[in-house]
Parts: structure tokens; C-alpha cells; sequence
């Protein structure tokens, strides 16, 4: 008996030791984020995992709200000198940190210094740039990555007898068929994301002057108010007269639960919405890439992607630097990026991890998932790789305002366009003077 | 009035020292930040900055939205205010009059008031939503076509319901009090000198309520200004689109969510001047017209 005790006494101290000793000597590095609900419990998966395959680094996931939450709670760490090694930080709010000059370490030169060579080829096209200097330098890490796609319902399709559109110039086609078969056609979530910044990169338009922001905040104009966008806008204001498309007010999820609720025929929204609707809904659906107008571009370009990147704060120690560098490496690696891209829908940022998952069949059983990858595998053009504007978050506002007053009837798209245009670069010129 | 003495004539200092420290930190610290702050346009990580003078002001004062915003503003605090008073005192004149079982229907009129403002907000949305809200299914039958979050007007009636029902309980306790220290010598002398007790009400009771009335319609005031914005942030579910936000809800949408420091701090600077000059106006206009003992 007393031997099983001393035993058993020595195992646990033993462990205990050991523990302690893992807990002494491993560097501590936090990690914020705004993945909440699955995409959460994902992200403390990963970290959990990461923290079981070596005993060097120990990362902590914290939660922080939404995107803008997270961003600003960074800025405010970073103000009092607490800021977490990595923070997430969304599409529109790229501006805003990577123009803060010295806030933050380029991934790039992070994982070079770490003694692992960095190599942005790896990277698929459409993720390469949207987080880089106008150098082509990656400062943020591409994270969670998705771009928009078209999503619909087998089964309304195959009721009304039509195939999914791949072009606008379909979508007027098939539309009263839809319609008539008892569907609102099409609704889509985000405006400004869908409906403008990605409708610039699919149309390859430039969306702002300054190689569209990425050469600097100074002089940089916004370049929304063009006759291919207001045409774009003047036709679906037609097709939510007539019953052709359903507009649900500004949050995504109003406009996303029609579509769920098979109310909606098709729907717009992000590859990385494909996890959640294959648990959300009873039917068959399926995806098909961003609708563009035949009538502006033979082929449609390459989109650009939206979600949110890790940045490497700066201010912090080597041995705190390269654990990042190695988080970053072991997030990238192929295997990661699978599960991540299986768990959730969102892009494998790696041709490695798509290669992976081609490999293992996931678009055989998925071919859906596959869609958001391919559209952002297009070869790259001269206005597709993204865009770079401060106050980005105010100048979506504008944008949701006008388009509301546009569906509503309250405005014209011509005035909608001159006052976004008007609002925007007044944005852009206070934007640039708060880097003086 | 009996006048009173401390021993040591640095005593009452030393007492009012903890309030006057929470004061200074927590409210003149800030507001001379913002002050500062409101007159130079600033990289959030606090990298740069540009001293730009009164540029902050003019761009927010010709901004055709915040125009929109501001007259909204004021619309949505007459509208809220009235209501959670009018309503307020309609129910706490016939809860006075209630023998059998007050108890009951005074608590019942209350609890309202241990909700918390997001909660009230979501109760709220829930009932109105677009997609599963009863009260949309409800109002259809009337022929009103309700959309909340589309239709600009719809959403700031949802958004004043809440923010009245929320209220209506804090006005009721105090103008139930207040009706109660009514002295019954007066309204019966009332009573034989006139039969109608609407005229009984208006010329007697109403003006004793003064006070109370006062008292709660700076109250009411303030908080459709300010406090209403745990509503307004679950009803637009914080996204503003082509909804309409009031003036403290602005400040956080372009500070809190868009970093622009410099913005926000002239339009709370604003809200500073206003709330001055409202509070100026309040004591010397109305006050003197009312009379409290």
C-alpha cells in the first residue's frame, strides 16, 4: 500500500515538475482575435495544437469582440504599451495599422529574421497582396481568408429549370423564372464588399488612384463613381422593384437567413460561409463564382479576399518575435491549413495546403468548397489585388447609407455615387493628415 | 438656516478631496483630452498626428449627415421624452386611484425598470424583426408593410417604442410618489369647490406635480440623448446602413469603430456645448416657473 502511494506520490511530482519546468522555460505570446461561436472554438484548436507540437512557445488565444472591437482594443493596448503579440485585424482596417508606421513587424521580414526564408509564391494569388506594401512586402499574415461567391439552392433551380448564372447578363435571364417558380432570385450580404470593392477587381476597374491606395495615403482619390458600377446599381434597383432581388437591410445574417430559410434562391455571400450553411440548412446547395457583366469584361477577374490577417506587434522581445515567426510557420504549413479550410470554409492560403486537400478528395465530397480558392487562383490583373484606403470603415458606412437610400427610393444612383464619391475622398484627405 | 462650523478651515476640503478626485479623473481628464484632441487629426497608434485648428468642426458642422443626424436627434428626444412622461403619468394618476390590490398593479408597472437597456433592445427586435418578429406579422394586418433596418422611419419608431417602454417605469415610481405627497386637505377642498375631475387635475394636482415633472423631464432628456444607446446599437444591430443613429451614437461609430480620433472628439466636444447650454437653459428658464414647496 504505502509502496502504490510512494509511487504514485513520485509519478505526480514527477509530472508536476515537469509541467513547471515546460511552463518556466517556454515563452508566452498572446494572440487576439474576433473568432467567435465555431470559428473560435477552431481557433483555440489550433492554438492548443500548436502549443502540444513543441515546448519552446505557448501561445494564448484571446477573444475580443468583433473585428472593429479587436482593432480597437489593440490600439489601445498598444497606446498603454500592453499590446498582445498578434492581433487580427480585419480587410478594412488594413489601412489604419499598416499606416501607423512602427506599429507593427511585416510578417515578412518576422519570418526571415527567424531564420526561415519567406517565400510569397508560396501563397496563393488572390492572398499574396491584399495585406502587402506597395513594395509587394507581406506585413500581415493572411488568416482568415475568403472572397465572395454565389451560393443557391439546387432545388430552386432545378424547380424553376435554370442553371446557376455565371454572368449578370444570365442572371436577367433566369431571374423571372426563379420568380416565378415562388423565389426571391437573388440577395446578397455586404454591399460594399460584394457589390463595389470586389465588383471593381472582377471588372478589373481601379477602385482609387495611387495604384488604388497601396502607394501611399497622400493624394489618394477613391474612384467609385464610374458608369460600369452605376449601371450595376441602377439595374439591381430595378430587379428589387420588380421582385428579382430581395434587399433585407444592412447586416449580413438578415440577408443570409432567407437563403436558409429557402425563401431565397441564390445568395452572396463569403467562401467562408459554406461551414455554416452546411449546418444550417435542410436542402442541396451548391456554389458558383461572383457574376460579372458580360457587357464590361469578356472573362470575369480575379476577385481579392476579405476576412482578416495577423499582424506581429511591434515592441516586443526576439524570443517573443521568432515564437510568432513560428506560430506563423506552423499556420501556414500545409496540414493546418487543410483542417482550418475543412472546418470552416474559409481559403487554404498555401498552394501546398490546396494541393493538400485536393489530394484528399475534400472537393469531391465538396465541390463548393473549391469555388472561393478557384475565383482567387485567376490570374492576377492590373486592378485585382485589393485596394488600400484609410477610414475604410467610414467610407463602408457611406456606402451602406447611399445604397439603403438607393433601394428605398430616397435617392437616385447618380446622386448616390457623387455623394459617395464626395464623402469618401473628404475621408481619404483627413486620413492623410493623421499620419503628419 | 443654521449654519455650521468645522473646527479646521482646511476640514471640509479634505472631505469634498475624494469626490473631487473622481471628478477630475473621470470626467475634467477626459473632456480637456477631448478638448485637445478635437483640434489635431490623429493616427489612432498615436504615430502621428497634424494640428489642423477648427478643421475637425467645420467638416463635421457642413456634413450633410450629421445634420440629419443632429435634427433626428432631437426629434427622437421630444418624441421619447413626451411619451415616457405622458404615458408615465396617465398610468401613475390611475394606479393612485386603484384601492383593491395596488400593490400588484404598482409592481407590475416597475419591473420594467430592472431590465437592462441591450436586453430591453433585444426584446425589442425580437418582437419587430424582419424575419421573425410577431409584431410585423401583427402590423401586416393593419396594412403597414413594417422594416426594420430598411426603412429609415420604421426603424426609429421600433427605436423609440423600446426606449419609451424602458422609461415609462423610472417616471411612474416618481410620479407615483409625487401624487402621493399630494395632501388630501387640498383635494378635498378641491372637490367641493369643482366636480370634474379632469379640471381638478389639471388646475391643482398638475402644478403640485411640477416639481417631479421638472425634475423627471431633465432626466427624461438626458437619457433619450445618451442612455438610449444600448437600443439603438442592438436595433441596428451595429450596422447603421440607411438607419437613423443619434448624435452619442455617432461618436462611437466614427471614434470607437472607425478611429477617427480627431472626428469624434469635436463631435463629443459639441455634445459637451450642448448639454452646457441645455442644462443653463433648464435651471433658469423652467426652474423659475416652478415652484417646490
Amino acid at each position: 500500500m504505502s509502496f502504490r502511494f510512494a509511487a504514485a506520490g513520485a509519478v505526480a511530482l514527477a509530472t508536476l515538475a515537469t509541467s513547471t519546468t515546460v511552463s518556466f522555460a517556454a515563452t508566452d505570446i498572446a494572440w487576439w482575435h474576433a473568432m467567435g461561436g465555431r470559428l473560435g472554438e477552431v481557433v483555440n484548436e489550433i492554438s492548443a495544437n500548436y502549443n502540444a507540437s513543441q515546448d519552446v512557445c505557448r501561445l494564448t488565444p484571446v477573444f475580443k469582440g468583433t473585428y472593429e472591437e479587436t482593432l480597437t482594443a489593440g490600439i489601445a493596448a498598444f497606446r498603454a504599451g500592453e499590446q498582445p503579440n498578434i492581433l487580427q485585424v480585419f480587410d478594412a482596417g488594413s489601412a489604419t495599422i499598416i499606416g501607423a508606421k512602427g506599429a507593427v513587424i511585416a510578417a515578412e521580414d518576422l519570418v526571415n529574421a527567424s531564420g526561415t526564408k519567406f517565400e510569397i509564391e508560396d501563397y496563393i494569388p488572390g492572398v499574396r497582396y491584399f495585406y502587402a506594401d506597395s513594395e509587394g512586402k507581406m506585413i500581415g499574415m493572411p488568416f482568415n481568408s475568403s472572397t465572395p461567391i454565389l451560393y443557391y439552392n439546387e432545388e430552386a433551380l432545378a424547380k424553376a429549370g435554370v442553371e446557376a448564372p455565371t454572368t449578370w447578363e444570365e442572371f436577367e435571364a433566369i431571374a423571372p423564372k426563379l420568380k416565378a417558380a415562388g423565389y426571391v432570385p437573388l440577395s446578397q450580404s455586404h454591399s460594399p464588399w460584394i457589390f463595389t470593392e470586389n465588383f471593381m477587381s472582377r471588372h478589373n476597374l481601379p477602385f482609387a488612384t495611387n495604384n488604388n491606395g497601396y502607394d501611399g495615403a497622400k493624394g489618394t482619390k477613391i474612384l467609385v463613381n464610374n458608369d460600369a458600377i452605376k449601371m450595376h446599381f441602377g439595374k439591381v434597383k430595378e430587379w428589387l422593384d420588380n421582385g428579382l432581388y430581395g434587399f433585407y437591410g444592412t447586416g449580413w445574417a438578415d440577408n443570409q437567413k432567407p437563403f436558409q430559410e429557402g425563401k431565397v434562391a441564390m445568395w452572396l455571400g463569403s467562401s467562408g460561409s459554406f461551414g455554416g450553411l452546411l449546418k444550417s440548412t435542410d436542402f442541396k446547395f451548391s456554389a458558383s463564382q461572383l457574376p460579372y457583366w458580360k457587357s464590361v469584361i469578356d472573362e470575369g477577374a480575379q476577385t481579392f479576399i476579405g476576412g482578416a490577417a495577423l499582424f506581429a506587434m511591434s515592441g516586443k522581445e526576439k524570443a517573443q518575435n521568432d515564437c510568432v515567426a513560428n506560430f506563423f510557420s506552423y499556420l501556414t504549413s500545409a496540414d493546418v491549413q487543410y483542417t482550418w479550410h475543412k472546418e470552416t470554409g474559409y481559403v487554404p492560403v498555401t498552394n501546398a495546403a490546396y494541393e493538400t486537400a485536393k489530394k484528399d478528395g475534400h472537393y469531391d465530397r465538396f465541390p463548393a468548397a473549391e469555388v472561393g480558392i478557384q475565383q482567387l487562383s485567376l490570374p492576377a490583373q492590373d486592378n485585382t489585388k485589393g485596394y488600400r484606403m484609410g477610414f475604410y470603415v467610414q467610407v463602408r458606412d457611406v456606402m451602406n447609407r447611399e445604397y439603403g437610400k438607393i433601394f428605398s427610393g430616397e435617392t437616385t444612383v447618380e446622386d448616390a455615387f457623387k455623394t459617395i464619391e464626395a464623402e469618401a475622398n473628404k475621408l481619404l484627405a483627413r486620413f492623410e493628415k493623421t499620419s503628419g | 438656516m443654521k449654519r455650521v462650523q468645522f473646527s479646521h478651515p482646511l476640514l471640509p476640503y479634505m472631505l469634498l478631496l475624494p469626490q473631487l478626485a473622481i471628478v477630475a479623473v473621470f470626467f475634467l481628464w477626459p473632456a480637456g483630452e477631448a478638448i485637445r484632441a478635437s483640434f489635431y487629426l490623429e493616427d489612432p497608434f498615436g504615430f502621428g498626428s497634424t494640428f489642423v485648428g477648427l478643421e475637425n468642426f467645420s467638416d463635421i458642422l457642413t456634413n450633410a449627415e450629421y445634420m440629419r443626424t443632429a435634427w433626428f436627434t432631437l426629434f427622437y428626444t421630444v418624441i421619447v421624452a413626451f411619451f415616457s412622461l405622458s404615458i408615465a403619468l396617465l398610468l401613475a394618476v390611475k394606479a393612485d386611484a386603484v384601492i383593491h390590490g395596488s400593490a400588484t398593479y404598482r409592481t407590475l408597472l416597475m419591473w420594467v425598470y430592472a431590465i437592462a437597456p441591450p436586453v430591453a433592445g433585444l426584446v425589442g427586435i425580437m418582437l419587430f424583426d424582419l424575419h421573425v418578429g410577431p409584431m410585423r406579422d401583427f402590423l401586416a394586418h393593419f396594412g403597414w408593410d413594417m422594416k426594420v433596418g430598411v426603412n429609415y422611419w420604421d426603424t426609429a419608431f421600433v427605436m423609440a417604442i423600446i426606449a419609451v417602454w424602458k422609461q415609462i417605469p423610472v417616471n411612474f415610481i416618481f410620479f407615483l410618489s409625487g401624487l402621493q405627497g399630494v395632501p388630501k386637505s387640498i383635494q378635498e377642498a378641491a372637490a367641493i369647490d369643482c366636480r370634474s375631475g379632469t379640471r381638478r387635475f389639471w388646475s391643482v394636482t398638475f402644478p403640485l406635480l411640477a416639481p417631479t415633472g421638472f425634475f423627471l423631464l431633465i432626466i427624461n432628456i438626458t437619457y433619450a440623448l445618451f442612455d438610449t444607446f444600448g437600443i439603438i446599437d442592438i436595433v441596428l444591430k451595429g450596422e447603421p446602413g440607411n438607419n437613423p443613429i443619434t448624435l452619442v451614437y455617432k461618436v462611437y461609430v466614427d471614434g470607437f469603430r472607425g478611429n477617427d480620433l480627431g472626428g469624434s472628439s469635436a463631435q463629443s466636444v459639441i455634445l459637451m456645448v450642448l448639454v452646457f447650454a441645455l442644462t443653463i437653459v433648464q435651471f433658469r428658464m423652467i426652474e423659475r416657473r416652478v415652484h417646490y414647496s
